[in-house]
Parts: structure tokens; sequence; C-alpha cells
């Protein structure tokens, strides 16, 4: 069983999509090298995740955006192997986890990982709650199952945990039982369960988007929080650049199924170069643009997101790019560094355009 | 910021309310009052967009439905190009659905799965039996599938092989098919992606245009309403906190709830360090009626006359309507 | 495509549609037989031979026959005309008025659903055989008398599954745009919520025919069904028991076309039932 710390050398580049090898990869976390996963139905073959590699560091803020579709979230769950199977399957890569490949673990082994070394939290906390066990309950298990305590050991954790995550009155709440508690609330203790074994890695899928705007900013500065105490890294998934603007160090932009650029935060918004993502930032509403500028019309991406079922040949963007060159209808570019840790997938790109 | 007349009221709602009763106990007694509306005032000019903005239960959507009367209201009043909307017998308020119209959030839902969109578009058209001619009711559909950015040839198809943005788009053409003056859109973009929702908000705008539409856009997100309305209301629990012209409310909001709201939106800009305006407490439930401001338990400045007595919404000059002590006491 | 997906999806297709289609073919091959009764019945049903008595199955009576020398084979397929006909008779009586009251008590709510769920609620009491036993002791017997008694019986059931299918639609946004626009309640009801429906009210319905068929054959085995000589499945299981150890045919044979025919019904309903199944529909 994978213990923290114990990092081996992963640099051996193997499978075609990888990054190239820098400086600090002695702390890689996760590194997840051309992962593709795929769900099989009548419909045809949906190629959900096809060829998606980033790494992880110890303690880093990843940030995953994209739209419906992009295959996001299959990527965070292939990671812990929670794909339904069938319809969906993880058909090529490796999800290596500080030097193991998780893909080859036992439903057991993948057991002891989930919820103890690699944690995930979900957009609608009504449901990913119990809603007959107490919330106290459901921390204690993750306590129950994977340290072992009893009862009133895991009790008396749990209350830590509901204090941790800045619950009032945590030894009242510890009995309560999930309708009892608000949206915000209900969240938090999400993240007391997720975070209940002191996991190397949290992912959080869309954490906020059905919360209230106002509860949305406590949620968010509470992870980050968290993260600095625990040392933890985080993954957040979201299709809200807002939210990703402050909170995390790396960006990746994901397109069906793709990665189509990755860079610090910073160089995302400063000098975005996928023309999707270009078209993101510029699609995005901005409060108090009015006052610069008058009512102004929004800037589309013209077009849908190609069928995962049905995709174009070529780049996949190319259906809607404004940007279109005969290439990019014929051969899909590769994902390259094109700036220091900035990599696009681009054809437009390709000389350092 | 367009200016209009303030002579040209298309819609007068005065002091509506939807209260829900909660029934308990062995013989299903009425125990109390789910108050979703509680005493909501404001007006819409011809041509205009309002914007009604706030969180999940604050009333904004059961407002809209009472202001329609999809839902009945408790209380108050409803005036449509100055008719009175609340008395009107089931004959005049199906005569009055050819001119108030709505937009549903959920695009794949507000669909009936089983009829063609062709089908869905025409309903409004058939249920006033405005084309006899088979033909002139079909090229009406076209006409409309076009403004909208759909094909023609679309209107044999069944809504579930389209997209959420194409979806919202034939929402949008069945409400507009009975050339309405106004249209009420109940979260019209939130279930969409980023990038479509740009498409449809300009869709919108350009339709209103075109069209002379009023609009009355709810939302629980700022950021949209601040871009397509010229007036917006913010509500909490109820009540209308707070309501401006557009640039007036993002620049000088005076309710600490509108503040409050304001500073959590995120900015996507990292180098933006802003100072969030947190906010302690719980949200209390629409049961309970606390004798004086809804938002005292969660105020960050709060008064002692606060918890007494609760805040009228005061005009402030421009347009401006502020319901808080702090802003109609001298201090 | 991975080869264990691409069976599991192969053999997912097979029971979807071949459940279906084995019931299909079982139960219109039923119908058939029935249908065609007068014409391929070596004899006539009710024509007794005495001298022919208890005669075990041969080539000349494929079923053997009773006990007034009558052909076995001929009476079962003037017997399967009766059951169908109940069976399905019975089951369109109640759809009619069932899922119309299920849809008007479901919908409108208020006072309706009262009126509604009270007559749902006294009327399933009942065990269906004894509702039908009421009935008929009021209306008499005979064939149509039957079918009304089952349909009757039937109806409040049908209509408790079609209110509940109706308010799990009601809510829909599609169903409140339909009342924006200004759409009055009975087109709504029509329109929208029964096409919505449609699907599961087939499932049941198919059901419900075979629920019928024995409601039927027990009716007619306790002597209440059709009036005799009309053979019907349920009263030759009567009248061959105390024969069962000279000649079992009397009873078993009866006995295996009821099996068989409501076997082909409820696959039927079993394979409609997976058709609709959104699973593997798409990611």
């Amino acid at each position: 069983m994978p213990t923290r710390g114990s990092g081996a050398l992963d640099g051996i580049a193997c499978g075609k999509e990888t990054h190239k090898c820098d400086a600090g990869m002695q702390d890689t976390l996760l590194n997840i090298e051309d992962l593709k996963t795929y769900f099989y139905t009548f419909e045809g073959v949906a190629r959900a995740v096809d060829g998606v590699s980033y790494r992880l560091r110890d303690g880093e803020a990843l940030g995953i955006v994209g739209e419906s579709g992009c295959g996001k979230s299959v990527s965070a769950l292939s990671t812990l192997r929670l794909i339904p199977d069938p319809p969906g399957r993880i058909v090529g890569g490796r999800i290596l986890f500080n030097g193991t490949n998780l893909l080859e673990l036992t439903n057991r082994q993948m057991r002891k990982i989930r919820g103890n070394h690699i944690s995930m939290i979900f957009q609608e906390p009504m449901t990913s709650l119990n809603p007959v066990l107490t919330v106290g309950g459901q921390i204690a298990e993750a306590f129950r199952l994977h340290q072992g305590l009893e009862r009133r050991e895991a009790t008396e954790k749990s209350i830590d945990m509901l204090r941790m995550v800045n619950i009032p009155s945590p030894a009242n709440r510890v009995h309560q039982y999930p309708h009892e508690l608000s949206g915000g609330m209900r969240q938090r203790v999400m993240i007391a369960m997720a975070l209940a074994c002191r996991p190397e890695i949290l992912i959080a899928d869309e954490p906020t988007t059905a919360l209230d705007v106002t509860i949305q900013a406590q949620i968010i500065d509470l992870m980050l929080e968290l993260k600095e105490q625990l040392g933890m890294a985080i993954v957040l998934i979201t299709h809200d650049l807002g939210i990703i603007a402050n909170t995390v160090e790396r960006v990746i932009i994901m397109y069906a199924g793709k990665i189509v650029e990755e860079a610090p935060t910073r160089s995302i918004f400063r000098k975005p170069l996928h023309p999707y993502t270009r078209g993101l930032i510029r699609a995005m509403l901005r409060l108090g643009s009015k006052i610069e500028s008058g009512r102004v019309r929004l800037e589309e991406i013209p077009g849908v997101v190609p069928s995962l079922y049905d995709l174009p040949p070529g780049c996949r963007f190319s259906t809607r790019c404004p940007r279109v060159m005969a290439m990019c209808r014929k051969e899909e570019p590769e994902l390259r560094e094109v700036d220091e840790r900035h990599f696009c997938r681009c054809w437009l790109t390709r000389h350092g355009g | 910021m367009r200016n209009l007349e303030m002579g040209d009221l298309l819609l007068e709602v005065t002091n509506l309310k939807k209260y829900f009763p909660i029934r308990g106990g062995v013989f299903n007694r009425k125990v109390g009052y789910v108050r979703a509306v509680d005493g909501v005032s404001f007006y819409l000019k011809r041509g205009e967009s309002f914007g009604i903005v706030g969180e999940s239960g604050c009333g904004k959507s059961t407002a809209a439905r009472a202001i329609l009367r999809l839902i009945e209201p408790t209380e108050g009043s409803v005036l449509f190009e100055g008719g009175d909307v609340l008395s009107l017998t089931k004959k005049g308020l199906r005569s009055l659905r050819r001119d108030m119209q709505m937009i549903f959030q959920d695009p794949y839902a507000s669909l009936d799965p089983r009829r063609r969109i062709g089908q869905i578009i025409a309903e409004p058209l058939n249920v006033f039996n405005i084309y006899s001619n088979k033909a002139e009711k079909q090229d009406r559909i076209s006409y409309l599938l076009n403004k909208v950015g759909l094909q023609v040839g679309d209107s044999r198809r069944y809504p579930h092989e389209f997209s959420g943005g194409q979806r919202q788009r034939i929402g949008i053409a069945r409400a507009l098919a009975m050339n309405p003056k106004l249209i009420i859109g109940d979260e019209p973009v939130s279930a969409l992606d980023v990038s479509i929702q740009a498409q449809i908000i300009n869709l919108l705008e350009d339709i209103q245009e075109e069209f002379g539409l009023s609009y009355i856009i709810i939302a629980h997100d700022l950021a949209v309403v601040e871009h397509i309305c010229d007036r917006i209301a913010v509500m909490y629990l109820g009540k209308i906190v707070e309501s401006a012209p557009d640039v007036e409310l993002y620049t000088n909001p005076r309710h600490p709830y509108t503040q409050a709201l304001l500073s959590a939106v995120p900015i996507a800009d990292p180098d933006h360090k802003r100072e969030r305006i947190h906010l302690t407490g719980d949200v209390p439930s629409p049961v309970t009626s606390l004798p004086g401001c809804n938002f005292y338990t969660r105020c960050p400045a709060r008064m002692e006359i606060c918890a007494a007595r609760i805040p009228e919404l005061i005009d402030i000059g421009g347009e401006h309507c502020v319901a808080c002590h702090r802003t109609s006491s001298p201090t | 495509m991975p080869e264990d997906i691409r069976k599991g999806l192969f053999f997912y297709t097979f029971r979807r549609n071949k459940i279906a289609i084995a019931g299909l073919v079982m139960a219109v091959v039923i119908v058939c037989l029935s249908i065609l009764a007068p014409w391929i019945s070596p004899y006539d049903p009710i024509e007794q031979d005495i001298k022919s008595q208890y005669l075990p199955p041969s080539l000349t009576h494929l079923c053997g026959t009773d006990g007034y020398g009558r052909d076995e084979f001929s009476r079962i397929l003037w017997g399967g005309r009766v059951s169908l006909m109940v069976g399905v008779g019975s089951v369109l009586f109640g759809m009619v008025f069932g899922v119309s009251m299920g849809i008007l008590g479901g919908y409108k709510g208020g006072k309706w659903d009262v009126v509604v769920s009270r007559f749902n609620d006294i009327f399933m009491s009942f065990p269906l055989v004894i509702f039908g036993l009421l009935i008929l002791a009021i209306l008499g017997p005979g064939l149509l008398k039957i079918i009304i008694a089952i349909g009757v019986a039937l109806t409040p059931r049908i209509s408790r599954l079609a209110r509940a299918s109706t308010l799990s639609v009601k809510e829909l946004p599609y169903i409140e745009a339909a009342r924006a626009v200004g759409q009055g309640d009975g087109k709504i009801m029509l329109i929208h919520v029964l096409p919505n429906i449609f699907g599961e009210l087939l499932v049941m319905g198919t059901m419900w025919i075979a629920t019928a068929i024995i409601v039927e054959a027990s009716l007619s085995f306790i002597g209440l069904g059709v009036r005799p000589p009309t053979p019907s499945w349920g009263s030759m299981i009567r009248s061959g028991l105390d024969q069962l150890t000279n000649a079992p045919w009397l009873s078993m044979i009866p006995g295996l076309a009821i099996f068989l025919t409501v076997f082909s019904f409820n696959l039927i309903a079993d394979g409609l039932r997976d058709i609709a199944d959104p699973r593997l529909r798409g990611a």
C-alpha cells in the first residue's frame, strides 16, 4: 500500500501524450499518463477521456476547467476507478499514485485508497449524503473503515472534523441528519468526510455549483484554508473560470475529451493561447463591464460541442474555431510546450504564434 | 441605460404575496405558512428589462409564477397595461397569455419529449386558433425557427435530438410565437454552458430589439442580470431589499445584502484582490417570521432597531430604492 | 470494442428483444389459433358423442375427448376465444374508464382527486374474483357481462396506477409551459399527460390482460363464467377434476393453455418494460 512521501521516480514517459520531465518531479504525487476512458452504448463508443495526461505535485492546487461533456469529471472518477463498468471502461493509460499504478490494483486495494489517500467531493451534497444516517455517523464511517476506530473514538474525531470545517456547535450537529442542515453545511460535512483520514489528494468535482454565491465563497475559502493546514493537494474541477482565477496555481482546459491547454493560472488569463480558451474568456460575463463600455454584445463561440460519438476528424475544436485552417480539419495537433510550463494543443502555436 | 418614460408602464406589481400553508398534525391542520413572497412591489416600463436577483429560496421564481398566475397569489395586485390581472376570469386569463409569456430554466424538461418541436412551437398558435390555414401556420413556425437560429427542417425533430442551448432556443421560439409584449425568463441561462450562455443572451437581446419586447429576467447570477437588464431588484427571503438601475446598483449598493452578494461574485482575474464581505449565521427559514428585518441574523451592519422593525422600501432618488434602517436613518 | 462489452451489449439486446419477441410470438400464435377456431377446429366443440367418452389424445382427437365425447382440442380452441376476448375486452374497458379517472384525479387534484381516490380505495378492497362475482350476480351471466364485470373490477386498480403516473408527470416543466401558453386542462391531459404515460400504461395493461384471463378462468372454474355448453378453460378444468386419475388430460391441457397464454403476455410486458429502460441508452 502506497505511503506518504515514498515518491518513486517515474520520469520515464510512455504512451503518446506525456509531459516533458521537469525539475520538481521528485514530489510528483499523481501522474496520469495517457488516460483513456470510453463509454460503450448502443449509440456507439463515446470517447469521453481520450489521452489525457497531467501531473499533480505534493500540496499543489490544480484546476480543471471545461464545459459539459469535456471529460473533466470522468477523468476524476477514473482516477478513483469509480467509472460504472459497463457502460464505461478505462481502456488505456496509467494512473500513478506515488509510483503505484492505480489501474493495476485489486478492488480491495483500491478501497484502501478511496477516502483514505485520495478523496473526492461532489456537486450535489444532498444526494451524496445518506439521508437516513446522521452526519456524524457518516464521517465516523471513514474513521472506522480506514483506521479501525471504535465508535466512541470515531464520534469524537467526527466532532473534531466538524469543528475543522467551521460548523458551529459541532457536538450538537454530529447527531443531526442531512436534511436538517443547509446546502452549505452539507457541503462542509462532505468535506469533513473527505478529509477525515487526511488524504494526500482531494478531488473536488464542481463543489460549489449547486450552492448560492455567498456560500460558494465560504466553501472555496474553507477548502483553501484546509489545504494549507493539512498540506494536501487539491484538484478543483469546475466550469467557472471565475472560481479558478483566485484559487489554483495551475489550470488545465479540457475540450471534448482532450486537454487543449495547460498553464499557470496567470498565464491562462493573461496569455491564453488556445482559441477555445480565448473564446471562453471572452464569452464570460463580467460584472461591471457596462460601466466601462455600455451594453456590449457578448462574444460567442458559435456552434455546439461535437457529440462524443461522432467526433470531427482532425482537431476537435475545428468545427467552431474562428481561426481554423485546412490542416486543423485533417490532423489533430499534439499537446506541446509553447512557453514556460505553458502547453497548448493547436496548430497555430506550433511555431510559437 | 436606455431612457424610458415613466408614463409608459407595462406592468405594475403591488404588495404581491404568496404564502404556502404548511399542514401538520393528525388532522392536517395549518400549522404555519411558508412566506415565499412577502410583499413584493415593482414596476416595469414598456421595452425595459427588469431583473430580479437573489439566492435560492428568496421567492423570485414564485413571484414570477404568481404574476403570470401559474400560481395563485395570496394577496396583492398585478396591473398589466392598466388591467387587473388577478381578477381576470379563466377566459380573460387565457387571452392574457397572448401578451405575457415565459421561458423556463431547464431546457431538458421544459419541452414535451413526445412532441415534435414544430408542434411544441405551434401550441400557442393552436390554443388561440390563429391560423386556420396549415401552410400559413407552417410558415410562421419556420419564421420563428429561423429567428432563434435553428433550421426550418428542425420542426420535424424531437427535443432529445437537440443540445441544451438549442432546446432553450426552441423555448424562446415558443414564447415568441404569439408576439407577446412581456417575456419572463426564469433563470433562462443558468443550466447552460458558459459559451452557450453568451449565445442565448445575445439572442435574447437581439429579439428584444427587433420585436420591442419587455423582459423580466429572474436569475441567481448577478452578472447575467446586470448584463441584460436596465433595472435590477435584489430579493431576500420573499422581500425586495434593494432595487436600482444597473450601473447604480453595481457602483452604489446600499443594502448590506447587496454588498455581500456583489463581493461574493468570483472575478475572473487572478490579480484581483478583493475584500470579501463574509456573512455569518444561517439563512433563516421562510417559515419563521421575524419581527424585524429578515436579514438581521446575518447582517454585518445590524443595529438594534433592525430586530424590532421591518424596514420599508424607500426611494432614495434616481429610481433607487432600499429597505434598510441604515439608509433611512439620518446617521 | 472490448470483447466482454460486446458480449454484454449483445446479451442485453438479446434479452431485451428476444424476450418480448418470444412472448409476442407465443401470444400471436395463441390469438391466431383462437380467432381461426371456427375454421380450424376439427369438430364442433359442443357436439356430443357419448360413444367416444374419455378417449385419450390420439391422431383423431389431438387432445382426447371429455365426458360427453366432445373433442377437447376444438374446445381448447374455442375456449381460447373466450379467454382472450374476456382478457383483452375487460382490460380495454378498465383502461378507458380507469385511465380517464386516474388522469383526471391526478392532474386536477382537489375535489376531483378526492372522489377518484376514495372510489379507488373502496373498490380496490374487493379481491378481483369476488368483485367480479358480485357484478355478475347483479348483471347475470353471459360473455359480455363477464367482460364488463371484470372490467369494472379492474378499473380502480388501473385508475390508481394511472393516477400515480400522472402525478409524476404533472410537476414537470413542460406541463407548466403548456399552461403558460394558455393551454386548457383538458387539452393538456390529452396531448401532454396521456402520451407521456402511455408506455407505462401499455406495460401495465399487458400484465392486467394476463390477470384478467386468470380471473375469467377462476370464475368459470367455480361455475359462474360463460354458460355451458360454451367451452371455457376454467370450466374445462373443473369438469375434468373428477377424472384426474382416469383422464388427466382433461384438466391438465386447459391448465397448460392458461399457463402458456398468461406467460406469453407477461413476457411481452417484461420485454416492453426492458425496451423502455434508459440504461445503456447513452453515457
